[in-house]
């Protein structure tokens, strides 16, 4: 492991600790990547609830009268067709169209936005925002992500449990944004607590973003709220069981959002979205055809965990590699991500994964892995 | 952490259970503490020859593949089929029905250079 004192910490770090986390190295972070264990903490999060410290993500406030035009050009969905108080999944490119990162915007005033975006980018990520700003003060750009303490509140009683501990306040619906107002998370002369009902792991949930010194005070209030704290490793099966992409696994600077399946929040023929980093290489991409697709593939066979790096063969021929694999907990079999040519992307394909020099046949499947209405 | 006091033990955490002449090998009780929920072992073949310090065998927790190294040299003579079912017999059992695999030594003198009991405890910090 890396030395623990290179490595940025979590607000929440003291608290882990106290109740028993296994912590690891990620993108430069000291986290916890479970508690009780990766298939209980799972099983909670699909069952119950669950509670993940999400603190390495960083926050951004962008505001000012040329917010909305700058924020345009920098992401790939319609940033404009936000109404105050909503959220959406947007992606920040390079001028070749590979992924920056991934994110979270919500709109939470007039001119006002909230960015929320992945632990390992921080800084890469303002490094590129403060590149592209306007020369002429029409924009603010603030870096709030050493002041808020962030967690993730999953599965199916995270509501029930919020309102337990908030009574009073107004809960988002799916993809919004809200202040949480109430003494439990109260700091003077900080930044305002947040509440946003998004997460990563497909069952509802809520995100809060909370002043630092405050973290410490909500995570023991969910734990006494009966909710099960679960590390990154869960938060992994989880998200990869609904096919939500990683970026630094299955999204890189080598691929674009075409390539990763992600088309929907890529907005290139809206006449009121004139122009973003990116999209004339995904203009000349469409037009020339993908070279691959980020394809869910599943063992057809009892085999062992897939993990990302698994060489991926069509007719004994290698064809790619796995980005993304696990267990899935969820349905006891392995899947996995993989960037195939189009031919090979069709669901029902048969392939092979290879798996410490043995072959394991694998079928291209359907997203979500997981559906959970239908099982 | 459970050490039984009639084994003996390598750095990397298998332990050796001598049986006439017959050398059983497993996990111990620490190393699949550290592993946690193990999905998948993946043992040697009946009739491989394994050598002392190399990997023979390979078990995965949902988070991670861990290599399994023979704590002897020799030849493989029965693997643990319960395991393929039952992988978290590693976890609940890891002295017992969680064995890996049994093996004849050709080269017995290496047990010397396995650790005792006591010096296991101390490896692990108790």
């Amino acid at each position: 492991m890396s030395d623990p004192a290179l490595l940025k910490h979590s607000p929440l770090e003291s608290a882990h600790v106290a109740c028993g986390a296994r912590m690891v190295e990620f993108g430069g972070w000291y986290m916890p990547v479970q508690y009780s264990g990766i298939m209980d903490e799972h099983r909670a999060v699909r069952s119950a609830s669950g509670v993940f410290d999400i603190s390495h993500m960083g926050e951004i406030i962008v505001s000012g009268p040329g917010a909305l035009a700058w924020l345009e050009s920098l992401l790939t969905n319609r940033v404009g067709k936000l109404a105050v108080t909503r959220g959406q999944y947007t992606l920040m490119l390079d001028e070749k169209a590979g992924v920056i990162d991934d994110l979270i915007i919500y709109r939470t005033g007039e001119t006002a936005y909230f960015l929320v975006i992945n632990g390992a980018c921080r800084d890469l990520d303002l490094e590129w925002m403060r590149a592209h700003l306007p020369s002429d003060g029409s924009v603010v750009l603030q870096d709030q992500g050493n002041d808020y303490a962030a967690v993730a509140l999953q599965g199916p009683d995270s509501e029930k449990i919020l309102r337990s501990l908030f009574l009073f306040c107004d809960l988002p619906k799916r993809n919004g944004i809200a202040p949480l107002i109430s003494s439990l998370v109260a700091s003077k002369g900080s930044v305002p607590s947040l509440v946003a009902r998004t997460g990563y792991t497909g069952e509802d949930g809520f995100e809060l973003f909370v002043p630092v010194e405050v973290g410490v005070a909500l995570w023991e209030n969910l734990l006494a709220a009966g909710v099960k704290p679960c590390g990154l490793g869960s938060r992994d099966t989880l998200r990869l069981e609904m096919g939500y992409p990683l970026n630094g696994s299955d999204l890189s600077r080598d691929r674009t959002p075409l390539e990763a399946c992600l088309d929907r929040f890529v907005s290139l023929d809206d006449p009121e979205k004139i122009d973003f980093s990116g999209r004339k290489a995904l203009k000349q991409q469409c037009a020339e055809g993908l070279p691959s697709r980020l394809t869910p593939l599943k063992l057809s066979v009892q085999g062992p965990p897939l993990r990302s790096h698994y060489p991926v063969l069509a007719e004994g021929k290698p064809v790619g590699e796995t980005c993304s694999g696990v267990l899935s907990p969820s349905l006891g079999e392995g899947i996995a991500m993989a960037y195939l040519p189009l031919a090979l992307s069709v669901p029902g394909t048969q392939l092979e994964i290879e798996v410490r020099g043995r072959r394991y046949a694998a079928t291209v499947a359907t997203l979500p892995f997981y559906k959970k209405y239908t099982l | 952490m459970n050490v039984p006091a009639d084994l003996r033990y390598a750095k990397t955490h298998e332990w050796i259970r001598l049986e006439n002449d017959i050398i059983i090998v497993g996990i111990t009780d620490h190393a699949q503490a550290e592993l946690t929920d193990i999905v998948y072992s993946e043992p040697p073949k009946v009739g491989a020859e394994v050598k002392a310090g190399a990997t023979a065998a390979v078990v995965e927790s949902v988070k991670a593949a861990s290599d399994i190294y023979s704590p002897l040299s020799g030849t493989v003579t029965e693997v643990n089929d319960a395991l393929t079912v039952n992988p978290a017999l590693l976890n609940t059992d890891p002295f017992g029905q969680g064995w890996i695999f049994k093996m004849k030594a050709s080269n017995p003198a290496e047990v010397e250079s396995l650790l005792t009991p006591e010096a296991y405890t101390a490896q692990i910090g108790q």
